[in-house]
């Protein structure tokens, strides 16, 4: 048994411990919001918040997850950054299929919480861990910027 | 097309539960087709957003429309809904008129109620719909009611979803008693399975998982996925592969070439097999020959189906783009009768062509055939999808042009040459559908061997936008297929256009500064149509108010204009960049100008001009499919570049409203002339011009240093 803190509750689960994280939160806890794109750590989409930090969950081992405090984007919207990166998003009507989205939502939402300024080629140098092949990019710089120019 | 078929109101639209229900056979990928439809239903029948709906899209339901392709969704779907939504209003005003006792001049049509002016009389529009005569046929003569009306600022459907993490993608589907699957991706497609270590077979059933193998055709299904992702990496490790034939290494461009072709005449956009193939120019001022590598479709989410076998019945939910003729495939495939598969399209992740979400479907349809009563989620991992989806196809475009003594364009000679760009399963010779699932070459069946056939459509597969727009007095354009080529293409989006384009666009770029012309102007030169004209105008005027291209040392602006497909959405566009001391190109700034016809949807057109943007700079600058004698090597994001956000300009887009016009596609409008503009400021930039994409930091590099 393996106990794991996701979006502010207390959960108890029986898997094989190698198991990614992103496999237990949508195969197990049924939290389908973190999106599998590589299993590699390439692309982003699985990005959750492990005690705040922005951290693919695709490929890392549930285990090393223990004790950590994890928030995925089910559970983004219980901090007033959160809501605010979702509002920012919707806004900027940053998506376009939504696959990479709920992992930028995420990153974004990290980025705000660690105070990070708006300044454009900072941004897009913390966002080029993930990618998106539709081309939502100029809009979801849009959205970060708002929510980080409004921190400011 | 779609209205010839499905010549009724109630085949597009009806009222349920007091909301419209829109009925399309276009399918969502991303790019908003609902969101556009539901704006059209909403400014014909002046209803709130919210109270539209979109059926799914069902084979056994929905107006067979065939492909979501070709940008033309808004043209077919579009205007058949355009229609379909005014036929309704009109009988809709009528009924009411007479249940109001007045006459229909005296009634006004606002917020979805039907009000008598000047009195409190009203009818609900949507009640009156309920109503609808089932045999009422839609009029063709419907006039659109509001011309030049403002636009709907519509909230695009599942937006909020996705940003809260609830939209459902087929990956995400869950049923009672579900399995999960996944296929042992062979590393060559047509590889035969010479030993499979039967131990370890076993070893999985008693771990509970399903092992299923049809020939060479090997999947794994089990309750959890990650004990499937598992199983099937341990299964693959116990098989043994006969991988046949080497494929053919080296320079693709050169086996192009070496190869012979079925070579045809294009005359006016369109392949005429009667027409003698043009002769070449006589000492022509311009030789040069233009290459694009065979490209990844890459969706970020790899493909997956849902199938279920049941009672002699297949039903697969898929985030195929063509339905219909997968599932006339499949039910070839399999020996069924197309009635008895039925196909609903779900979201995926978005696919720009046919990628390997028609095979996924194929897959998890064969696995539920082995299991039947058991609903099978099959899922391809980054590994599988990016070694076995069919590729875009690599292409050569050779073009030649002379000048007249006024130094005015008055002669061109291209060919476009490659293998085809039609790969998806439909019905052909040869049993085309089956041929071209890529499990079929592995199961044990009698399907033969694809053999594609020319495509000999305006302005399809290769040659399209092959045809200059420009006004040169002698255009002689030929076609080139080369088939067998290494790996198996297909779909991509906008097909040949980027190759054409970038070629036309490149040479027209060369000649004006060989004139020492500006290069809009020296286009506009060579243009009549007034539309054309007014694009680059626009973006004249916009580039003279952004000033001159700033930047780093070795910077310059590319100007390239393309219209899609000599017919669709007009685009003129400029790229600001840089090219840095090692090479790689910097995008700073994208100036755009569009003309659709009438809008429909203004931010689903910006965003699509966007991300066609984006896409085209992915393929100009990064991507190229490498792969060895034993199959594709570009396996993951590492082995596979593309475009990331460290490299994503600012945009200034421009929308022309031409509220008189038609509305037409747009989603392959901007990535072709995207390609050309970047290849054109590299020049600018730097001084070197280059021909073969992508243009990466070694291609750049090996250009200067042979400059």
């Amino acid at each position: 048994m393996l106990s794991l803190r996701v979006n502010g509750e207390e959960v108890q689960i029986s898997t094989d411990p190698d198991t990614p994280l992103a496999y237990v939160l949508r195969d197990i806890l049924k939290l389908k919001g973190t999106k599998i794109g590589c299993g590699l750590e390439q692309c982003g989409a699985c990005t959750v918040l492990a005690d705040g930090e922005a951290v693919q969950s695709c490929a890392t081992p549930v285990a090393v997850f223990e004790g950590r405090d994890i928030t995925t984007i089910e559970g983004l919207a219980a901090s007033a950054e959160g809501r605010r990166v979702q509002q920012a998003f919707t806004k900027a009507r940053a998506a376009q299929c939504g696959y990479c989205t709920a992992g930028l939502v995420v990153k974004v939402t990290a980025l705000a919480q660690a105070g990070v300024p708006a300044d454009r080629d900072r941004l897009k140098d913390a966002l080029t861990g993930h990618l998106c092949r539709c081309g939502s990019h100029p809009r979801v710089l849009q959205a970060a910027e708002d929510v980080l120019e409004r921190k400011a | 097309m779609s209205l010839e078929n499905y010549p009724l109101v109630r085949d597009w639209l009806h009222v349920k539960n007091g909301r419209l229900h829109l009925r399309t056979g276009k399918v969502d990928l991303g790019q908003r087709i609902s969101t556009a439809l539901m704006c059209i239903a909403a400014q014909e029948l002046a209803l709130p957003f919210d109270t539209i709906d979109i059926d799914p899209v069902r084979t056994d339901d929905s107006p067979d429309e065939g492909i979501t392709s070709g940008s033309n969704s808004i043209e077919q779907s579009g205007a058949a809904q355009r229609l379909a939504c005014a036929t309704a209003r009109q009988w809709a005003m009528t009924a009411a008129a007479d249940a109001l006792g007045v006459e229909v001049e005296a009634l006004s049509l606002e917020d979805g109620q039907i009000s008598h002016r000047g009195t409190n009389d009203r009818c609900d529009l949507l009640d009156l719909l309920v109503a609808l005569p089932a045999d009422l046929p839609v009029d063709a003569q419907a006039p659109a009611w509001v011309l030049n009306g403002p636009i709907p600022d519509a909230m695009p459907r599942g937006l909020r979803d996705m940003v809260e993490g609830r939209y459902v993608y087929v990956h995400d589907l869950e049923r009672p008693g579900m399995l999960h699957a996944r296929i042992v991706c062979p590393p060559k497609t047509d590889a035969k399975l010479a030993k499979l270590d039967p131990t370890v077979v076993t070893r999985l059933e008693e771990k509970g998982v399903h092992v299923i193998r049809d020939g060479a055709f090997l999947a794994i299904a089990g309750p959890q996925e990650w004990q499937v992702v598992r199983a099937a990496s341990s299964l693959a490790a116990a098989c043994v592969w006969d991988l046949g034939p080497e494929l053919a290494t080296g320079d693709i461009f050169q086996a192009m070439a070496d190869r012979d072709a079925q070579r045809f005449s294009v005359v006016d956009g369109k392949p005429d097999p009667d027409a003698p193939l043009p002769p070449t120019l006589d000492a022509p001022a311009y030789t040069e020959t233009f290459e694009r590598p065979y490209t990844l479709h890459g969706a970020l989410g790899p493909s997956a189906a849902l199938a279920t076998f049941s009672g002699g019945q297949l039903e697969i939910l898929t985030h195929s783009q063509g339905i219909y003729f997968l599932r006339d495939s499949i039910a070839d495939s399999l020996g069924m009768a197309p009635k008895d598969v039925v196909l609903e399209h779900v979201p995926g992740s978005g696919c720009y062509g046919h990628n390997a979400a028609d095979d996924a479907a194929f897959e998890a349809a064969l696995v539920a055939v082995a299991l039947p009563e058991t609903p099978i989620l099959l899922k391809y991992t980054r590994s599988d999808e990016h070694g076995r989806e069919p590729v875009g196809t690599a292409m050569a475009v050779r073009l030649e042009a002379r000048l007249s003594a006024e130094g005015h364009i008055d002669a061109v000679w291209m060919e476009a040459r490659g293998d085809t760009h039609r790969g998806r399963p439909r019905a052909g010779a040869n049993r085309a559908g089956p041929a071209r699932l890529a499990a079929n070459a592995a199961r044990d069946c009698d399907v033969p061997r694809f053999v594609p056939e020319p495509n000999m459509n305006r302005h399809a597969g290769l040659h399209r936008n092959l045809d200059p727009i420009y006004t040169f007095a002698d255009k002689r354009m030929v076609k080139a297929l080369v088939p067998d080529l290494p790996l198996r293409p297909s779909a991509l989006r906008c097909l040949g256009a980027p190759a054409n384009v970038l070629a036309i666009e490149s040479m027209m770029d060369e000649q004006a500064v060989a004139a020492d012309d500006d290069p809009i102007a020296f286009r506009i030169r060579h243009l009549s149509d007034p539309r054309d004209i007014a694009v680059l105008e626009k973006l004249r005027d916009v580039l003279a108010l952004a000033g001159p291209c700033d930047g780093p040392d070795a910077s310059g602006r590319g100007i390239a204009y393309a219209q899609y497909k000599n017919a669709m959405t007009r685009v003129g566009v400029a790229v600001d960049l840089s090219v840095t001391e090692v090479g790689a190109v910097a995008l700073h700034h994208v100036h755009l100008v569009a003309d659709a016809g009438r809008i429909v949807d203004a931010d689903g057109l910006l965003a699509q001009l966007e991300g066609g943007v984006l896409q085209g700079a992915s393929w100009a600058l990064h991507e190229r499919v490498t792969w060895g004698p034993q199959g594709r090597e570009s396996l993951d994001w590492e082995s596979y570049p593309v475009l990331r956000f460290d490299n994503v300009p600012t945009f200034d887009i421009h929308l022309i409203d031409a509220g008189h016009a038609p509305s037409v596609g747009a989603g392959e409008a901007s990535p072709s002339p995207t390609v050309a503009a970047i290849a054109n400021g590299i020049f600018a930039a730097s001084g070197l011009r280059l021909r073969r994409m992508p243009f990466d930091a070694d291609a750049v590099m090996q250009a200067a240093l042979q400059a």
